[in-house]
């Protein structure tokens, strides 16, 4: 495993030396929105790597730029949306700055992506097989009879039950966790490094969705698969991510392992998104909540953008904005508490 | 909050069924020799509800819930059985909150027109004054300000757009409120707070709550009982505090046993094959069978009825023992 976020890049505090070559590599990666009314900001200074085999979990409540940060990676920013800075390396080749062509040889080849609700990303009106046979054989270049043994191959490995026959059904023919299933076939076809999974699990029951993070982590183990997991739910994350970068307005906040954010979250604001979960063990009179909401685009507050809702905010956290920095030993956290105090003036 | 043993009765639902017709369209039945389906939404569903506590519905897609929320307010009626009100003076006023708080507020009127409408149209208040008090007073109850009435609604995050439609709710003067998964569609930080609205105001007023939902930890903090439904019947139910802390029926177990546990996770789970069969079909006997590991044979040729076991839990599962039929208790109670 990795041990953080900002290995050795420049801007930020330099950490320890990574053991491996990360799969992916974000390095200081903004979004931006053009309006009318000037540049809105939606993501700044996002950098992350993830090693093979890794599930780096991305948590965030709405509008935190978790989605957004997973579709710069696959090059799907919705225009007028765009990069306003950074680099993405995947596998030590940038990828940020391909053309249009090149992105779609890597699409799909070395980035498979599964989205939230299978329904939408499936053609309803081709077979389950001829959609994955098309993916295969455009990116394979398998002939016919290649393709639909692959095909086959990949939906036994997903555990669809009844495979040789499923094959020809139609995507309505599938329940939600059966499409899902077929939707991460989708993506696994070519053999991709990497799997970017945006809230994978949420349109599904509680007794699928185990199922479903099961899965996923089992193929990564197999094939060393590494996977952005992008999501809002804590309990998918405490199961299935190996490290957590927790994002608010735009920017990651904390990143490390995942039981240790979980468990000993350094930022203020995962200490109350994690106190804000209710508990099945013990029923508290209250729920401790976290007051206000995330600011808009719009409007981000100077300095910290916690700092109206932090109970621990002092003058510094209105004034500048912290820095992600290390913490201890493998996390890293963008919060003054830990950089010197809120009083201090620098 | 303990449930107050001789507390009125809100509402009892009485072997409520409620059937859709899912037919093909006649030409096809005709032509294509189709029979006439009918979709069983809810089976044969008895609960009761005590004044000022929160009973909660909870399972996966397709088990009913919904319908029964829709039943319990009068959108749908029942094809047999029947949902009463036993207490004094009828009928109490009852009102829903719906879990999109962006589709159930009118984009074209102000917040304080959206809350006034039900006071107007009841005749709660003489004259625009008193009507107009009440708003900012119902305003600052669901914390926001009597300021924000002026708005529109896009102008609101969602946690606060349910804080208006809680306000539009209470603006009626409801006792009994039906919420259908009032915090899916909001995030965590802000689902915490409008929990912590709503228990503030049952304490205050003394609501009553039929409360749906698909997350356990949610309804785990909110109710004082828990019905457990799978495909339109009751399987268990029974005092929260029980149902988490020994649950019988097997889907219980396993809705229980999917939470991650935050302070403990699994992260080796061997998860549980199956899903829940369509309601259209289900399958014969015990509708959980095909996912049950304890099923016998007897679990796929009759079905289980809901049965008090010993410890107090209603339990329909042939698996449990020590029971003792549902109806006889429900008489017993209902005589003290």
């Amino acid at each position: 495993m990795m041990l953080t976020a900002s290995s050795g890049h420049k801007g930020l505090p330099s950490m320890p030396a990574v053991s491996r070559t990360p799969v992916l590599s974000v390095r200081n990666v903004g979004v931006e929105f053009p309006t009318r009314h000037g540049l809105l900001t939606a993501t700044e200074g996002v950098s992350f790597d993830i090693a093979p085999g890794e599930i780096l979990g991305m948590v965030g409540e709405s509008g935190a730029g978790k989605s957004l940060t997973g579709m710069s990676v696959i090059g799907l920013l919705e225009p007028p949306g765009r990069l306003s800075a950074g680099e993405i390396w995947l596998e030590s080749e940038r990828i940020d700055t391909l053309s249009l062509r090149e992105r779609q040889r890597v699409r799909g080849r070395k980035i498979g992506a599964i989205f939230q609700d299978p329904l939408t990303s499936l053609h309803p009106l081709f077979t389950v097989g001829k959609q994955l046979c098309e993916t295969i054989r455009y990116h394979l270049g398998l002939d016919k009879k290649a393709a639909r043994a692959r095909a086959l191959e990949l939906l036994n490995q997903v555990g669809i039950p009844g495979a040789e026959q499923r094959i020809d059904h139609y995507p309505h023919q599938f329940s939600g966790g059966m499409r899902q299933r077929v939707v991460i076939a989708l993506a696994l076809a070519a053999g991709p490094s990497l799997i970017i999974a945006d809230e994978p699990t949420t349109a599904l029951d509680v007794s699928v969705q185990a199922q479903i993070t099961a899965l996923l982590k089992q193929l990564c183990r197999e094939n060393g698969t590494a996977i952005l997991l992008v999501t809002h739910d804590m309990g998918v994350i405490a199961e299935t991510a190996d490290r957590v970068a927790v994002m608010y307005a735009g920017r990651v906040v904390e990143i490390g392992p995942a039981l240790d954010v979980i468990q000993r979250p350094r930022h203020p604001y995962t200490q109350g998104l994690m106190n804000s979960i209710p508990s099945l063990k013990i029923r508290a009179e209250a729920l401790n909540q976290i007051d206000g909401s995330m600011p808009r685009l719009d409007s981000m507050p100077q300095g910290c953008a916690f700092h109206p809702r932090c109970s621990f905010a002092g003058p510094r956290c209105a004034k500048q904005r912290p820095p992600l920095a290390a913490v201890g030993e493998n996390m890293s956290a963008a919060c003054w508490l830990h950089q010197g105090g809120v009083n201090g003036d620098a | 909050m303990a449930t107050p043993e001789n507390a009125e009765i809100m509402v009892v639902a009485d072997k409520v069924t409620c059937l859709f017709d899912v037919s093909a369209p006649l030409l096809n039945r005709l032509i294509e020799r189709q029979p006439r389906r009918t979709l069983r939404a809810v089976d044969g569903v008895s609960f009761e509800v005590k004044r000022g506590t929160t009973v909660s519905l909870v399972g996966e897609s397709g088990c009913g819930k919904s319908t029964m929320a829709r039943l319990l307010v009068g959108l749908h009626r029942p094809t047999s059985g029947e949902i009463r009100f036993p207490g004094e003076g009828g009928r109490p006023r009852v009102q829903m909150i719906f879990q999109d708080p962006y589709a159930s507020l009118n984009p074209r009127w102000r917040v304080r027109d959206i809350i006034a409408e039900p006071i107007r149209t009841l005749n709660l208040r003489s004259g625009e004054d008193a009507t107009r008090d009440r708003v900012d007073e119902l305003l600052v109850l669901v914390g926001l300000s009597p300021r924000d009435g002026e708005k529109y609604p896009h102008e609101f995050s969602g946690g606060q757009r349910q804080r208006i439609s809680i306000a539009r709710a209470l603006a009626t003067e409801a006792e009994f409120l039906v919420c259908d998964e009032p915090t899916s569609a909001l995030d965590v930080s802000v689902q915490a707070q409008i929990l912590n609205l709503m228990r503030k105001l049952q304490q205050e007023l003394g609501l009553t709550y039929v409360f749906i939902s698909h997350n356990l930890s949610v309804v785990r903090h909110m109710s004082d009982r828990v019905a457990v439904m799978y495909l339109g019947r009751i399987v268990e139910e029974g005092e929260a505090n029980a149902i988490f802390a020994n649950p019988q029926h097997p889907y219980t177990k396993l809705l229980i046993d999917t939470i991650p546990n935050l302070e403990d996770p699994n992260r080796d789970r061997k998860p549980l094959g199956g899903e829940v069969p369509s309601p259209i079909n289900p399958p014969p006997g015990c509708a959980f069978n095909p996912r049950c590991g304890l099923a016998t044979d007897r679990c796929w040729k009759e079905r289980p009825e809901l049965m008090r076991q010993s410890d107090g839990q209603n339990v329909a599962c042939f698996v449990a023992d020590t029971r003792i039929p549902f109806e006889e208790t429900v008489l017993v109670s209902e005589e003290v």
